[in-house]
């Protein structure tokens, strides 16, 4: 049973119900760090790790939250956990902190994590809510990722900042700036439901 | 703080250059979510203009004159984001109280505002850029105004495009995103009218 559970979680997050791609949340985020994927990764694990223990904490405390004020609440959670992420970025990767500026507090409003803490964490038990989290962690995080990919390559003709294509390649400085990340996450979004039959 | 630049290149480049949707695309999920109609569009552009002026100059204020001087600057997410919601919250309830009117054209919006990131995302930038008091009344006010100007032009080409046979799996937010960069496309046009970073 319980695995059975977990499974439906995982395959929910990272398929059918994608925080991206199917519920269109997080895509602040989405569009502005993924012009290198370094910075992609990064954002990606700070977004997993607030997500996953946010849901664990709302999920602990889900019978203490007074129903009235539970946004503030689930925000001055996801807040605090933004803040360890934000620190820990600045002492080990100042480089990658200083280019991600606010999008790194900018996490607090992800409606992601807003939205698996009101429709999951607080209806669920902890270790549910915490593998949750993770799922829905990996289901923005891939997406993201296929997007930096496409974005860094033909952008900077690079890919983790070391050069793939040679010379011949001009580089899309388009795919960098704001309207190259407009148009792939259309087109990505396009794909997808193009290979979902139904609806 | 930059004292090289003067409140008014602020406060256009916000409009046009570093419009806070389409280049930092801050505040995307209502921009998608409530830009059907140009009424409903026009109704939360001008919150959020309201809100992201009063905020900027709030949050700008706690900043430097309580996070600074107790050296608790790493705290300014969870103040910042407590002030957005404290105000919202204020107003929405003097709304109210006032004007029916006013309630049923604006007040709606309010609560939606607290989760929009422009607003959190407006009170990082001023912090990082290091505005002045007055350049960061003008960028919140600025911002507002590129932020409205943009989910209302937005509102206006969707309603234009309802009738339009869009391609089925563009339907929806794809269709959204391909316009939201043409737009992008257009406000690059701007870029050289100001120099800022």
């Amino acid at each position: 049973m319980e695995a059975f559970k977990v499974k439906r979680v995982f395959s929910d997050d990272l398929g059918a119900n994608n925080p991206v791609f199917a519920q269109i949340l997080g895509i602040c985020s989405t569009l502005a760090v993924t012009n290198v994927l370094k910075n992609t990764i990064v954002m990606c694990a700070g977004l997993i790790f607030t997500t996953s223990l946010s849901n664990l904490t709302v999920s602990l405390m889900r019978e203490y939250i007074p129903p009235r004020i539970r946004m503030m609440v689930e925000t001055l959670i996801i807040a605090s956990y933004v803040i360890i992420v934000d620190i820990v970025l600045k002492a080990y990767l100042p480089d990658i902190s200083q280019q991600l500026g606010p999008y790194v507090g900018l996490i607090i409003t992800n409606c992601i994590i807003m939205g698996r803490a009101e429709a999951f964490a607080l209806s669920n038990p902890p270790g549910l809510s915490f593998l949750d989290g993770i799922a829905s962690g990996l289901g923005y995080s891939y997406v993201l990722i296929i997007i930096a990919v496409v974005r860094e390559l033909m952008g900077s003709g690079s890919i983790w900042g070391i050069k793939v294509l040679g010379e011949w390649w001009t580089n899309w400085s388009i795919m960098v700036m704001a309207p190259g990340a407009f148009f792939v996450l259309a087109i990505f979004i396009w794909v997808v439901k193009g290979m979902r039959p139904e609806e | 703080m930059s004292e090289g630049i003067a409140f008014y290149v602020v406060f256009f480049a916000a409009i046009f250059t570093n419009n806070i949707l389409l280049t930092n695309y801050l505040g995307m999920c209502s921009f998608l979510a409530v830009s059907k109609e140009v009424k409903t569009a026009t109704g939360l552009g001008m919150a959020v203009i309201f809100v992201m002026t009063i905020t900027s100059v709030l949050n700008w204020l706690a900043y430097y004159y309580i996070l600074v001087p107790l050296n608790l600057t790493f705290l300014r997410f969870i103040v910042f984001i407590i002030i957005i919601a404290a105000f919202v919250q204020l107003i929405e309830m003097i709304i109210e109280r006032v004007s029916d009117r006013l309630y049923t054209s604006l007040g709606i919006f309010l609560p939606l505002i607290t989760v929009n990131c422009a607003i959190l995302g407006a009170s990082l930038f001023l912090v990082i850029r290091k505005y002045t008091f007055v350049s960061s009344f003008f960028y919140g006010l600025g911002s507002g105004i590129g932020w409205a100007l943009a989910i209302i032009a937005m509102a206006g080409i969707r309603e234009k495009m309802k009738k339009s046979r869009v391609p089925k799996g563009l339907a929806g937010a794809g269709m959204a995103l391909i316009i939201a960069g043409i737009m992008a496309l257009a406000f690059m046009g701007f870029s050289g009218m100001l120099k800022i970073t």
